[in-house]
């Protein structure tokens, strides 16, 4: 039953199969409808399911996540779009003081199962905003979960396990791999959503990934093979939880650990890896934990993203260093 | 304790009466002066005396003398447990308090409005709709004492949670009346919010999304003139009520120390939100006369004659007046509504004082819905952490 197809288009029909299982699931956001989003991921869904499901909203993205707050109390599973990374931030305060603590706040009684879907990274050439990588901003707050898949499987099943969440989750969608075609299987049994895989088998060095780096760790470790190097590759694929013990497990084996994302190394995730790691692995390191990431500086102008973004060079190199402790 | 519902159920009204109107005469813009009376809805002076409103009347033509009684007492014992809660502050037994003093009719006459299924959505100051609601002021408490977040469930009465980030409810009132509408529901939202948050971006696009999706819901602002040390003048340059013209649904400013008149309003503005009409916007003018929190020290920033002026038009002193006036209340009323009064402010303070702190591990508790596995690392953290003093203790 295996399909290929593009990781937007898998997203789609997940939400296409969330929309048909369950009436109370909707979709909101700007441009949503009739356009089917700014990248096509909600294409055709209006046209299948009613502007009363699959919703047009104003340009306001506090007041998108708001109400869709109101629509999750009303009992709706409402699945909402910020078309880009950057543009979330008129909702960060609806997300962080609302959403994120209502449950704990009611002691049980509220459950908001919203889901926030975020086109988010670099590497397409776009405009200032459109190229951002937030979630270390959303993984420091409790209450919410985060997660971003690599693939297009990935994408699918995860966002159905999202839907079904009563837990708000934030979806993070790596937009520079949404044409990138794998295959999707339907029928199969889903991967746990919090759960990391191993993608590469390696013995050397641990390379730590999710959502668009997962596919430049795989090539770096194809090229470092070349060199005679054996990296294991892990898609870490949720930030919140955090398999903390798939880590430990590829860490003991390798005793090596490069964590690549695209946000600003500083504060990312990759300090909350290599501080939890540390304490885990301590004696099974034989160096430090070496981060690969965006440096401290505003997302620079898109003939500079190339230097700024982690590249299979970057990543390399930052094997070479951690191999040469 | 159970509480007397003084709000009579109505029938639906078919579409399309005069009052019902968008774009009523009412909500257009004369550049009336700011806080001037011309344009305010009243039906109670404040020396009592019953006024005729042609467009509201009806909304309150049937009320009963019990029902008068109902709101009175209502309003007495709002006042009395707000006292009481004031005081409980000043003892030590609560953190901090923020007093509805002096909004008991605006309050108690939009909260008396609303049909049990009707779904309200509070500030922090909302202590008369919750005693309209049937929620126990006891539990109104915990937050301020600091024993919980918010301890009552909002789906039990149809009142959700304190909301303290100014705003942020007129979005989940909104969204949860789209919600109304889309079940096809024969029932209303009402978003509470105040002068100050009349500037917050969110109440913006509350009205936005409100109007644009022509949601079922009642945007009640209580204008009690300052947003803590900031007049209103601060937060705007037209009467608040103006503002609803410009995203396309009626305004209308009510008396909001005059009890009747803000029941009618809202019963008004309800009606157009069960007929399909949308969203209204109703500016409860009123006066904040204590301090905006516990906290707080007005006389700061305002002087007391303002203060004594408002005194004048007392929401309780003016019904009472009226329920005398009228004959629907005598003096054996009042002594026994004195006696419920400090029978209410006893419980409430032997409530407070009993409330035990919650146990340590509701740190951990509620944080998901589905789980965590940080939250469960940490939880063991603690307990492990928390069981090392134990060891020592008993270790001696």
């Amino acid at each position: 039953m295996a399909e290929k197809m593009a990781l937007a288009k898998a997203i789609n029909e997940s939400l296409r199969k969330a929309l048909e299982a369950d009436p109370k699931v909707l979709v909101m956001g700007e441009d949503v409808g009739k356009l089917g989003g700014v990248f096509r991921v909600t294409d055709g869904l209006q046209k299948d399911f009613g502007e009363d499901r699959v919703i047009d909203t104003p340009l306001a993205e506090s007041g998108i996540v708001g109400t869709a707050i109101g629509l999750a109390l009303r009992g709706y599973r409402p699945v909402v779009e910020i078309q880009f990374d950057g543009f979330v931030f008129p909702a960060y305060d609806q997300i962080v003081t609302q959403l994120a603590k209502m449950h704990a706040r009611s002691l049980g009684k509220v459950k908001l199962p919203v889901v926030i879907r975020i086109p988010y990274g670099g590497g397409i050439g776009a405009v200032e905003h459109h190229s951002e990588s937030p979630e270390a901003l959303f993984a420091h707050v409790a209450g919410l979960k985060i997660v971003s898949p690599s693939n297009a499987s990935d994408a699918y099943w995860m966002m159905q396990q999202a839907i079904q969440s009563d837990d708000p989750v934030i979806f993070f969608e790596p937009k520079r791999r949404y044409w990138d075609k794998s295959e999707v299987d339907a029928e199969a049994i889903p991967y746990p959503l919090h759960k990391a895989r191993v993608v590469r088998e390696g013995t050397d060095v641990t390379l730590a990934a999710y959502g668009p780096m997962v596919k430049v760790c795989q090539e770096a470790a194809v090229a470092a093979q070349e060199e005679g190097r054996s990296l294991e590759v892990l898609d870490l694929r949720s930030v919140s939880p955090l398999d903390f013990d798939s880590l430990q497990a590829s860490v003991e084996k390798t005793r090596r650990l490069v964590v690549v994302h695209e946000a600003p190394v500083f504060f990312g995730s990759g300090a909350e890896i290599a501080a939890r790691i540390t304490e885990r692995c301590f004696y099974h390191l034989e160096a430090p934990v070496l981060r690969v990431g965006g440096y401290h500086a505003p997302y620079p102008p898109a003939r500079l993203e190339e230097e700024y973004l982690p590249g299979l060079d970057r990543v390399l190199d930052a094997v070479d260093r951690v191999l040469a402790y | 304790m159970t509480v007397e519902s003084t709000a009579a159920r109505k029938p639906r009204r078919s579409a399309g009466s005069k009052a019902g109107t968008t774009g009523s005469k009412r909500t257009t813009s004369t550049t009336p002066k700011k806080g001037s009376d011309t344009d305010l809805v009243q039906l109670l002076t404040p020396e009592g005396e019953r006024v005729a409103n042609p467009e509201y009347d009806r909304y309150v033509e049937g009320i009963t003398p019990e029902q008068l009684r109902g709101l009175y007492r209502d309003m007495v014992l709002t006042r009395r447990f707000d006292a009481e809660a004031t005081s409980l502050q000043r003892q030590g037994e609560l953190g901090l308090w923020a007093s509805l003093l002096g909004q008991e009719a605006a309050q108690i006459g939009s909260g008396r409005a609303l049909n049990d299924e009707d779904y309200v959505f509070p500030t922090y100051r909302e202590h008369g709709v919750a005693w309209c609601r049937g929620v126990d002021p006891t539990n109104l408490l915990g937050m301020f004492r600091g024993v919980n977040n918010g301890g009552w469930d909002p789906n039990g009465n149809n009142f959700h949670l304190y909301t303290i980030v100014i705003g942020s409810q007129t979005l989940h009132a909104t969204g949860y009346a789209m919600g109304v509408a889309k079940d096809g529901a024969d029932s209303a939202v009402i978003a509470y919010f105040g002068d100050g948050a009349s500037s917050q971006g969110d109440v913006a696009e509350s009205f936005t999304f409100a109007a644009v999706y022509n949601a079922p819901v009642v945007f009640f602002c209580q204008n009690n003139q300052w947003a803590i040390s900031e007049p209103t003048e601060k937060q705007t340059r037209v009467p608040l009520y103006q503002r609803a013209q410009g995203f396309g649904f009626p305004g209308v400013r009510v008396d909001g120390n005059d009890v009747l008149a803000c029941l009618a309003v809202t019963k008004w503005a309800l009606e157009r939100a069960r007929n399909g009409e949308g969203p209204t916007l109703v500016e409860a003018f009123t006066y904040r006369m204590g301090a905006h929190t516990t906290s707080d020290d007005p006389t700061r920033y305002r002087h007391d004659d303002e203060r004594v002026a408002w005194e004048a038009k007392d929401p309780i002193a003016r019904l009472r007046a009226y329920l005398l006036a009228t004959d629907h209340a005598d003096e054996g009323f009042f002594a026994e509504l004195e006696a419920e009064s400090e029978a209410l402010g006893r419980r409430v303070r032997e409530a407070v004082r009993a409330m035990p702190d919650p146990d340590h591990f509701a740190i951990f508790e509620n944080v998901y819905a589905d789980g965590h596995g940080l939250v469960d690392e940490e939880r063991a953290g603690f307990a492990a952490y928390q069981a090392s003093f134990a060891d020592v203790e008993g270790g001696n």
